[in-house]
Order: C-alpha cells, then structure tokens, then sequence
C-alpha cells in the first residue's frame, strides 16, 4: 500500500511506477490529503468519494469527470471513489511524459461508456452529448447526430463490424497530432 | 584412456534442475517468475555445495537479472492498476537482490557488484538531475497556470514562444557582452584617449540631456554600445586579445547559431508532428481529440462547448453541400475587390515610409534642434502606428470575402507579414540613401582634415618631413561621418518605440479598456460586457508576429549596435511580465478555441524566413560597402571581410594560409554547399 505521508517523503516506487517528477509527486500528496476530511487526515487506505473528487477545480468543467472516476477507480463497489494509488494512477496517465499509447489505452476506457471493450453506437451517441455540453440549443438533431456517427463508423471502424474496438482506436488516435497535447491534465 | 569423470557437481547441478522443475509443473498455477526464483533457488542451494558456478549458468542468471531490470523500467508504460504494479516492482526488486548477491560472490565477481552498484548510482543520479532541470526551467509555473486555469494550450503557446526566444537572445547576448563589449571596455583605449571615443567639442554641451541620452547620441553614441567607438588595434591589452577579429567572427556566429536553433527545432517540431495534413479521420479526430482536458474554468469550457458544436455542424453541412456552388461569381468579384484594397493599403504605407525618411533626412540637414518631439521620432511613430492600425484594417476588409474562419486567419496572417516585410525593407532602402550619402561626404571630410592639419602647423613645414606630434584635444579634432553608427542608432531606436507601442497599447487597449468596461458599467445604457466595446481577447498571431519581426530587427542591427541583443534580453524579461500579467487580469477566453500545434511549424518557418531576409542587408553592406575610415574596427581596411586574411597573414603559419587559399577555391566550395542543401532540404521536407 503506498501510504499517505505526512512527512516530506517520497516513495522510490511511486517514482517507478509513474510517469510523475518528484514535485508533482509531492503536490499530488497535498492535494489529495486537503480532499480527505480531517479525522482520516493520517490513515492509509482511505477511499474518497466521488463526489469530492469533482469538486477539484481541474475536473469540475470536464464532461468526463465522472468517467474518469469510474475508470480509474479500483473500489469494489464501482462507486468511482479514489485512494490515493488511483489518483496517482491517474495523474500519471494525464501527466506530460505519459506515453501516446497508455494514454489512447485510457482514452478508450473513458469513451466505453457501457464498459463492454468497443465502442458502439450507444457510446459514440453519449460522447457526443458529452461534447455538446448541456444546454439544449448546442445538442444535435437526431439527423445532424446520425450523419455524424455514420461519418465517424465510416472513418474508423475498420472491420466494419458496427463498432471501433481497442486497436482500431489507437490506430485513429495515432495519427492525430493534436491528441497528447489536449489529454493533459496538470495540477 | 581414461573417459572424462563425471564429478559430483554435474551431478547435483543436474539433480537440483530436476527437482525445481517437477515441483513447478505440479504446481501448474505458478507464475514465470516464481518458476524462475525456484530454478535459480536450487541452483543456489547447489551452489553452496562448491564455489564455482559454470560459465553458461552465470551468464544465463545475469540474463534473468537483466530482464527483470528492464521489466521493471517499463512497468509504468503497462496500462495496469496501481496495486498490480507494485506488486510485480516487490517481485521483480527482491528477484534482483536475491541473485545479484550470489553473482556478487567469488573471486572476479566483486567487479560485477561494483559495476552494479555504481549502476544504480548512475540511474539515482540522472533522476536526479532531471528533477532538478525541470525544475531550473524559468516561468514553468507562470505558463502552467495560465494553461491550467484560464485560456487552454494555445494562448500558453505564445508564452513557450516567448521563453524560447529569451532563451536565444540570451546566447546572443552572452556572444556580444562578453567577446566584444567586455574586451574592448577593459583592454581597449579609455573613453577621451582617441578622437573617435570622444564627445566633439560641438556636443559636448548637450551630451549628458536626457533627451540626446534617450535618443542615443552624446556619451551612449561614443561608448561600447555603438561601432564607432571601437578601435581597429589589431591585438589589445596583455592578453593580445585581436578585437576585430572577434567582432566579425562574433557578428557571423550570431547569425549562424540563429540558423543552427531555428532549423534544429523546425526538425524536431516536424518529428513530433507526423501527418498534421492527413483528412483521412476528420470527423473521428473531432469527436476523440477535441476536448482540451487542460481547461479548468466553466467559461472556456462553456466556449468550447459551443466552438465544438459548431464545429461538428459545419463539418455536416460542408460534407453535404460541398458541390454546391452559390453565387460563385459574387463571391469572387467580393474576392478580387479585397485584394486590391488590400494591396493598396500595403502600397500606400511603403511610400508613407519612404516619405518620412525622407523628410527626417531634410530635418536632419537642417539641424534637429529647430524641431519639436514629433519631427524628431517620425520615422518611429510612423512605422509602430502603421503596425497598429493596418492589421485591423486588414481584418475589416476580409469581412468581404467570407472565407473558413481558419483559411482567413492564414490570409490575415500573410498580410500582416507582407506590410511588415513591406515597411522593413522600405526602411532599410531609405537608409541606404543615407549611408550612400554619409560615403560622399566622407571624401569632403578626409580632404578638410588635410587642411585643418596643414593649419595646425601653420604650413611651417613641408608636407613630407617628420614632424613632432603637437597636443590636440580629441574633442578637437574634425570627424569622419561614421554610417555603421548611424544604422546602430536607427535600429536601437525602432525597437525601443517598437517596445513602447506594444507596451502602451497592452494598457491602453487591454488594461484601462477593462477598467473601463468594469466600471462605466453600471451607468451605460447598454451592457457593455456584452456588446461594444466588451473585454479583450488575447491576439496570439498578432502579438507572435510581433515578436517575430522584432527579432528580425535585431539580427538585422546586432552587427552595427552590440547593445541590441542586451536590449532585447531586458525587452522580453519585461513583456514576459507585463503580458502574463495583462492575459491573467485583463483578458477574456476566446470564442473561438482552436489547436496551437498545427501552427507551430508555420511560426517557426516565418522566423526562417525572417532571419534569411534579416541576414541579407548586413552581409551585403559587410561584403560590398567599405567601412568608415574614421571609427569602427575595421577603419582603414577596404573591406570588412579583409580582417579574415589580415588574421591569416600573420597569426598562422604559412602553410595554414596555403591550405586556407586552396579550400577557398570555388570549385570545392560550390559541391560542398550543394552537398549540404541535399542533406538539410530532405530532412525538413
């Protein structure tokens, strides 16, 4: 268990199993500890609930905070919530050095909606609800949406079985020159 | 003859191997690793039994170690849970130190301990380091919180620009201070030994007034910031350093190292890149890359929600109509039209340029002090105001043509880049004028200082016997016109009213305009955060642009002006600032967000171009204008690039100047030059 310090200390493992430097190591520490509340300020192993995870001001605007968290959550009850190996995990993967393809790997996994291994129909409709925002003047129309999905099935899904699986993605992805730039999250 | 005998080791090498290998096929859920650790095990349990492993299974353990060292440095890339990597890391660390003992033992093993210790000496140490440098990297916090907090990766982009060209002016500067200023302060002739380090009698009077100070004349004219001061002593002070020498090779370098980093990063920029024109997976990339994960504040993310929506309806629309042709012949005629008014404009400013040269030459004639602050900085004012305005005109005209919000931002782009370009090079024409002008009145000068030294002696001996030196005041003596002086000056004063428009209208058009906005709200019929004049957006290609051509300037200048490359470092420390500053508090996200990547190569090739076109005035004047016989370093030569074989004659031996004479034969140049454009021009295609 990687154990939340109340000394200035940084594990040697949390530098190896990361793509962070000591410094953001050590910010995520304090901003992790400031979401516990008080009492379990000093015990490990403490999950924090989803809800205050999006409070924090770097996932409050995002339309897939909430994916995040289910995705980067390992709580049995898939409740999204986060210990502190998570939040690591995450920041890792959304940190600058982070590798393109560990990156489209998790990209992949926040899209998959319904968490089934592909991305169908289902899911590219919620992505793009996401993408709209709220408000009902941004959504589509429902012609406008199914042009758009047709468009993308046509684009990227190479075996034409009606849904974009895990490779086919990082083979889009990979060519994209604006995707590691964008899927950044810095504290 | 006896047959080989089997010792006993064999024997229990091979017995230990069978027996980890039945137990690990019993045990058919055991992992690799854990079959590996009960093989090596045994074969450590046998070890005890005598010192000496074989060669094969000591190379084979060394194997496994190794693997397992670079199972570990990759464990980050793997996309597993966190409590599965560090299980794995406990494994594979305890497998390492387990094993990397026994190899450590024995006689000519202690080596392979030491190697490895100080192994993982090295790998602390470099992990270390890199900590350390990114944390030395100046503005690193600065940038992130304008990245994270407001504006998203584009408006932060202008800011790594800017921090990259600090970081070049740096190295520009360091080459001028320290190769030229610094000798020629300590080592050369003191200010008021020499005629040309000295006041002349005539200024003397106003030298020390803030305004000639402000205007680069009196005691800043006559001092290491400006070519004139220096003196062309072949070798100065005790450590015979040779000044003028190191000028000129100090002017080349400069632009050679500017080459060097513009084309390296252009290179590497492209490397990263890969296919940024590829349209195979338009809508794809749309809706997967789109959203820009950095944004931490509901008002950007609100704007870009919109910008998407917009952005995926257009796409629908353009895939749907793309043959559909609506009032082409309108459309082109609108085209056709804004191009011509832009082109007027373009031709309208070059002849303002040239016209207040010109009339700044007349004042000058005519003696400046006649003439209040406007007629004194015309040129300037004209330049910057035309750089202002101009841009803005040429937004309103492209309202006519109606073109893709991205294609007519490259338009925009391209036109500011030609009135720039425009009124630089009209400047540097009205400049030639001047200097062909000064070149006359030089062959006036020499023969008057024969005159005013015949005088001197009263004409009581002949011109060609030796005479005793008589006293004369420096400050006396007539003075030859000294034109690299006076394109210095010119220079040094377009970058500081350059410095002094961006920066006034950063207040006035960003920071009192919020003010405004903020306050005169509450009693404004209208709401003016909303409407006009609302807050202002932060004008990236504008404020690039502008950057891009004050480097220009100063590759232009830095030979003639040493001080340049100092005044830039301390012009972009103070933007660098002030515009952070004024992006933080003054500034609103823009409506329309889009991708900073794809115009980072476009950047970095307008700053090629510029620093190709900057380079071309100064190597012209150096190779065919003959430099001033009264100031400078090269006084006296009959070209600047003669220093090189003034150098060669004397400082080398004779056999170097021979091999030099053959190198330089064109007909080795010539491949050479063709050799190396084949080898860059496919690397940056």
């Amino acid at each position: 268990m990687l154990p939340v310090t109340n000394t200035v200390g940084v594990q040697e493992s949390e530098l190896e199993l990361t793509f962070l430097t000591k410094q953001e190591i050590l910010l995520a520490h304090c901003r992790f500890k400031e979401l516990l509340p008080k009492e379990s300020r000093n015990t490990m192993d403490y999950r924090v609930p989803m809800e205050k995870i999006l409070t924090m001001p770097e996932l409050k605007s995002n339309p897939f905070r909430q994916r995040i968290c289910y995705v980067f959550s390992t709580s049995e009850a898939k409740d999204g919530s986060l210990s502190f190996e998570d939040f690591l995990d995450f920041l890792s993967v959304f940190s600058d050095s982070a590798t393109p393809e560990i990156k489209s790997h998790y990209a992949f996994r926040i899209f998959d909606f319904d968490d089934d291994g592909t991305l169908d129909r289902n899911d590219l409709v919620k992505l793009v609800n996401c993408l709209t925002g709220d408000a009902p003047e941004t959504r589509l129309s429902q012609e406008e949406m199914n042009q758009l999905i047709g468009n993308i099935l046509e684009e990227s899904d190479i075996d034409k079985d009606g849904t974009v699986n895990l490779s086919e993605f990082q083979h889009v992805i990979s060519r994209s020159p604006d995707f590691v730039s964008s899927f950044k999250i810095v504290l | 003859m006896a047959a080989p005998q089997k010792t006993l080791k064999d024997y229990h090498h091979i017995a230990a191997i069978l027996a980890g290998l039945t137990c690990s096929c019993f045990a058919l859920r055991t992992s690799k690793l854990e079959r590996h650790v009960l093989i090596f095990d045994c074969l450590l349990f046998s070890l005890s039994y005598e010192d000496v492993i074989t060669e094969e299974e000591l190379a084979n353990l060394k194997e496994a170690v190794e693997e397992k060292k670079k199972s570990i440095t990759t464990l980050r890339n793997q996309p597993w849970r966190m409590k599965k990597k560090l299980e794995t890391l406990k494994e594979a660390q305890e497998f390492i130190e387990k094993f990397e003992g026994a190899l450590g033992k024995g006689k000519g093993r202690k080596f392979y301990a030491y190697k490895v210790m100080m192994l993982k000496k090295w790998m602390k140490f470099k992990r270390d380091f890199e900590n350390f440098k990114t944390a030395c990297i100046p503005w690193e916090m600065k940038i992130k919180e304008i990245e994270s907090k407001s504006f998203g990766s584009s408006v932060a982009s202008y800011f790594i620009f800017l921090r990259w060209m600090y970081g070049i002016n740096m190295v520009l500067f360091g080459l001028t201070f320290g190769l030229v200023m610094v000798p020629e302060a300590l080592m050369g002739k003191p200010y008021g030994s020499m005629p040309r380090k000295t006041v002349p009698r005539s200024e003397s009077s106003t030298a020390m007034d803030f305004a000639t100070l402000w205007d680069f004349g009196g005691y800043a004219q006559y001092s290491v910031l400006f070519y004139g001061y220096y003196n062309n002593q072949r070798a100065i002070g005790w450590l015979k350093f040779r000044l003028p020498l190191s000028y000129f090779l100090v002017g080349v370098g400069t632009i050679a190292y500017s080459f060097m980093v513009v084309i390296r990063t252009m290179a590497s920029n492209a490397n990263q890149e890969g296919g940024g024109d590829d349209t195979s997976f338009n809508f794809s990339w749309k809706m997967f890359t789109s959203w820009d994960y950095l944004i931490g504040n509901p008002e950007t993310a609100d704007n870009k929600f919109a910008s998407i929506t917009t952005s995926f309806k257009e796409s629908i629309v353009e895939e749907q109509e793309n043959r559909k042709e609506e009032n082409i012949h309108l459309t082109r005629f609108l085209r056709v039209l804004a191009n011509f008014l832009v082109l007027c404009c373009l031709a309208g400013s070059g002849y303002l340029i040239y016209f207040v040269v010109r009339r700044s030459q007349k004042f000058a004639l005519e003696g400046l002090e006649n003439y209040g602050w406007w007629e004194r900085n015309e040129v300037n004012m004209v330049m910057s105001l035309l750089g202002m305005f101009c841009p803005t005109l040429f937004d309103v005209i492209s309202a006519l043509e109606n073109y893709h919000p991205r294609i007519a931002l490259r338009w925009q782009l391209g036109r500011i880049f030609a009135l720039f370009l425009g009124n630089l090079y009209t400047f540097i024409i009205a400049l030639m004028d001047e200097i062909n002008l000064k070149l006359e009145e030089e062959a006036v000068v020499k023969y008057n200082m024969t005159i005013w030294e015949a005088n001197l002696y009263n004409g009581t001996l002949s011109e060609n016997s030796t005479r005793p030196p008589i006293e004369v005041d420096p400050a006396d003596v007539p003075r030859g016109p000294c034109w690299e002086t006076m394109v210095g000056q010119e220079f040094v004063r377009l970058t500081i009213s350059d410095t002094m428009t961006t920066y006034i209208t950063i207040l006035i058009g960003d920071f009192l305009r919020a003010l405004f906005v903020r306050f005169i709200n509450y009693c404004w019929c209208w709401d003016l955060e909303y409407g006009f004049p609302s807050y202002a957006e932060f004008d990236i290609s504008g404020n690039v642009l502008g950057l891009i051509f004050n480097q220009g300037m100063i590759w232009m200048g830095a030979f003639y002006a040493p001080c340049l490359p100092a005044i830039n470092v301390l012009r972009l420390h103070a933007s660098m600032y002030l515009q952070c500053w004024a992006v933080m508090c003054c500034n609103v996200p823009h409506e329309r967000v889009f991708k900073a990547s794809r115009s980072n190569n476009f950047y970095m090739a307008m700053l090629l171009f510029i620093l190709f076109l900057s380079t071309l005035p100064a190597v012209y004047t150096i190779v065919s204008i003959p430099p001033s016989f009264d100031c400078g370093p090269f006084s006296g030569k009959s070209r600047m690039y003669n220093v090189i074989q003034e150098t060669l004659e004397n400082d080398f031996p004779a056999w170097f100047g021979k091999v030099f004479s053959y190198a330089s034969n064109p007909g080795l140049i010539l491949p050479f030059i063709l050799l190396m454009a084949e080898s860059v021009l496919p690397a940056m295609v």
